[in-house]
């Protein structure tokens, strides 16, 4: 056998929760701090791992944009034992970060120059809170900007205060629904694909990212290309169980494809024949 | 370096590798064959069909420690030994070699790689075949390069040829080899012809190349769901093959609830719960979808992936299932037939 690597891949890093914040019932925004002092260097639609040691590591989205500084934002959904004990964490307290790791979406390459629209179904929202940052504070390198946003109830709105201020910038067209309705409830009900009737876009020169639960793609996709969307200015970002995030130990896979490698964001037009992939 | 070695000199040879190394060789487990570490040079058995396990499990550890951690330190565990793996069949060879790219591409899996990376390997070419070897249909039935040793019996002596330097200094511990010619390596070469043909006892009809083309259409294939009826998603298929790497990472903690460790243990595609999400959402629900993804991974992703084929032959599987199911050969030949 050859040379040996000396870098442990599954062995994290140190960082420090600097802030925690309550977004939804469900959901926190935690900003951690890298203990290296370094930056975890990483582009809008990638991941890192997380851990706790005695309970777990689990795959979760890089919310913040990408700044240089140490430190970076989560936004965490309480499912279980893992996601569990991080809404139990306090400012001060530790985890371990692998990462960051897989594909990221084309800030700086397909949509530069394009009008974008931004599809946020539930979750979906926390991926890709981190391009539509990157592209407000690169707001002359896109054109229009539309950002669908869509829960289950208000209450679950993720980052409501920021969406106002997105909803504020110039060139920016904010809509957001739910399917069910409170009593202060004023906007639009119905699932996320009833808006894009709202909207009018050019089809040939927008670039789209969607990302939600698996059962939202089939039906956004379906409205894009009533829309004459072409998929090859479609990006998704897909779940998948997830074990390592480096490609071993086939967890992840989408037929041929690795969820943690090849994506989690993939250009629609490259897996729209990937049968497992929607 | 090729030397030949009388077999009754086998056991002073083998005597001192034991006293030098810590040695893991196959030996008889009741009327079977395994791998394990060996004690005395009486319980080598060269002449065994097929070992129970895969030799994988000596690099890829059913569970294996990968760090420990202290509240919030961890380190990473790499204690590897050296030792010597031996009496490994060429298919078993040709599933290690091909491990030996999945870990090291991309992303270098150090536990892994350092563990191969001391071992030193003696295989053995087939002296008798298996209930259910296929090795022969896919030109696995002999192999050229990956050992330190390969061993062939060639009537009363052991053609030992030494690739490195690691098992030139093993042959270096034994008495009694002589120089090999070319008529050694002429009757070699007729072993691994006949082991082509004996080790066949299913017949595949397309080659490699074939399989993997035709894979690319046969997604749909009523195949899949005709097997899979049978199958109780019990993984047993995944345990016993050579080439199957996929794993679950969990962290046990100790009793101070302060320390302890993060694992990794073997997990199997077939198994149920494989690819389920929280949620819950299984991504491959059905069992003839994840049935279906141990054929195409084995014919087609990891083929893809380093260009080799990822189904050796040995046959541990067909014997595994207890359904009779899991024949790599009848699922790769129904899908020609379209
Ligand atoms: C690329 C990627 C990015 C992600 N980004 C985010 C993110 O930004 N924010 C976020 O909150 N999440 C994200 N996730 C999801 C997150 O990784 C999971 O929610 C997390 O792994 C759950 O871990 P846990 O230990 O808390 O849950 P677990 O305790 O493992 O399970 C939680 C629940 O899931 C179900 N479940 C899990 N395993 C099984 C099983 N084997 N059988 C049956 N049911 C099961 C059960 O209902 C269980 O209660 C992302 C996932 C991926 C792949
Ligand atoms: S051994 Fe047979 S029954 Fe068990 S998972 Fe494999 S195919 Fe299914
Ligand atoms: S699929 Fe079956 S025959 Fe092929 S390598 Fe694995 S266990 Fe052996
Ligand atoms: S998460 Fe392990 S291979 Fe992708």
């Amino acid at each position: 056998m050859g040379k040996i690597a000396l870098k442990d891949i599954y062995l994290p890093e140190t960082a420090t929760a600097v802030a925690i914040r309550q977004l939804t019932p469900t959901e926190k925004c935690f900003e951690f701090k890298l203990d290296s002092g370094k930056s975890l260097g990483h582009m809008p639609g990638q991941f890192a791992e997380i851990s706790l040691f005695g309970i777990g590591e689990a795959p979760i989205s890089i919310s913040s944009p990408p700044h240089g500084e140490p430190t970076f934002e989560m936004g965490i959904r309480q499912v279980g034992s893992l996601t569990g004990a991080l809404h139990r964490l306090s400012v001060g307290d530790k985890i371990g970060v692998r990462g960051p790791y897989g594909t990221t979406f084309p800030v700086t390459t397909a949509m530069k120059g394009k009008d974008i629209l931004f599809v946020c179904a539930g979750i979906g929202m926390i991926p890709l809170r981190s391009a539509i940052k990157y592209v407000l504070s690169h707001r002359k390198e896109y054109g229009k900007i539309h950002i669908l946003s869509g829960t289950r109830t208000p209450a679950f709105r993720l980052f409501s205060d920021e969406l106002e201020q997105w909803g504020k910038v110039d060139g920016v067209r904010l809509l957001e629904t739910v399917d069910q309705p409170d009593d202060g409830w004023k906007g639009n009900v119905g699932v996320i694909t009833t808006l894009f009737s709202k909207i009018s876009f050019d089809p040939k020169n927008t670039v789209a990212l969607i990302v939600g639960p698996p059962v939202m793609y089939k039906f956004a996709l379906l409205e894009l290309r009533k829309l004459e969307m072409s998929y090859a200015n479609v990006y998704v970002s897909l779940e998948r169980k997830m074990k390592c995030g480096v490609g071993k130990c086939g967890h992840c896979q989408i037929n041929g494809l690795y969820a943690c490698q090849d994506g989690p964001v993939f250009r629609y037009s490259d897996i729209a024949e990937t049968r497992e992939a929607i | 370096m090729l030397k030949v070695l009388d077999t009754a000199e086998l056991g002073t040879w083998v005597e001192a590798i034991i006293k030098a190394h810590d040695v893991i060789g196959i030996q008889a487990r009741a009327d079977k064959f395994d791998f394990g570490p060996l004690a005395k040079v009486q319980d080598l058995r060269l002449d065994y069909d097929v070992s129970l396990n895969a030799p994988k499990r000596f690099f890829l550890l059913p569970d294996e420690k990968l760090f420990t951690f202290k509240k919030d330190e961890a380190k990473s565990a790499q204690a590897a030994e050296p030792f010597v793996l031996f009496g490994v069949h060429p298919y078993d060879l040709i599933a290690l070699r091909q491990l030996d790219k999945l870990f090291e591409m991309d992303n270098p899996d150090v536990h892994y790689l350092s563990r191969r990376a001391k071992a030193i390997v003696v295989a053995v070419d087939v002296q008798k075949p298996s209930a259910h070897v296929f090795a022969g249909c896919l030109g696995f039935e002999h192999v050229e390069d990956s050992y330190d040793i390969l061993l062939t019996k060639i009537g009363n002596e052991y053609l030992a040829d030494a690739a490195t330097a690691a098992g030139e200094k093993l042959i270096a511990l034994g008495k009694g080899f002589t120089k090999a010619d070319d008529t050694h390596l002429a009757a070699r070469k007729k072993i691994w012809d006949e082991n082509k043909q004996a080790l066949r006892r299913h017949e595949l009809k397309p080659n490699k190349a074939q399989i993997t083309a035709q894979l690319e259409k046969s997604y749909d294939h009523k195949i899949w769901k005709e097997k899979a009826r049978l199958c109780f998603s019990c993984g047993s298929c995944n345990l016993v093959c050579p080439t199957c790497y996929c794993f679950d990472v969990a962290d046990r903690l100790n009793w101070d609830l302060a320390s302890g460790e993060r694992v990794r243990t073997w997990d199997g595609c077939m198994l149920e719960d494989f690819a389920t999400v929280a949620g819950p959402h299984n991504f491959r629900n059905q069992r003839e979808a994840r049935y279906r993804h141990r054929y195409y991974r084995k014919g087609k992703y990891v083929p893809d992936k380093i260009g080799e084929f990822s189904c050796v032959g040995c046959g541990r599987c067909i014997g595994a299932c207890v359904t009779h199911i899991a024949n790599p050969v009848e699922v790769y030949n129904a899908i020609m037939e379209a």
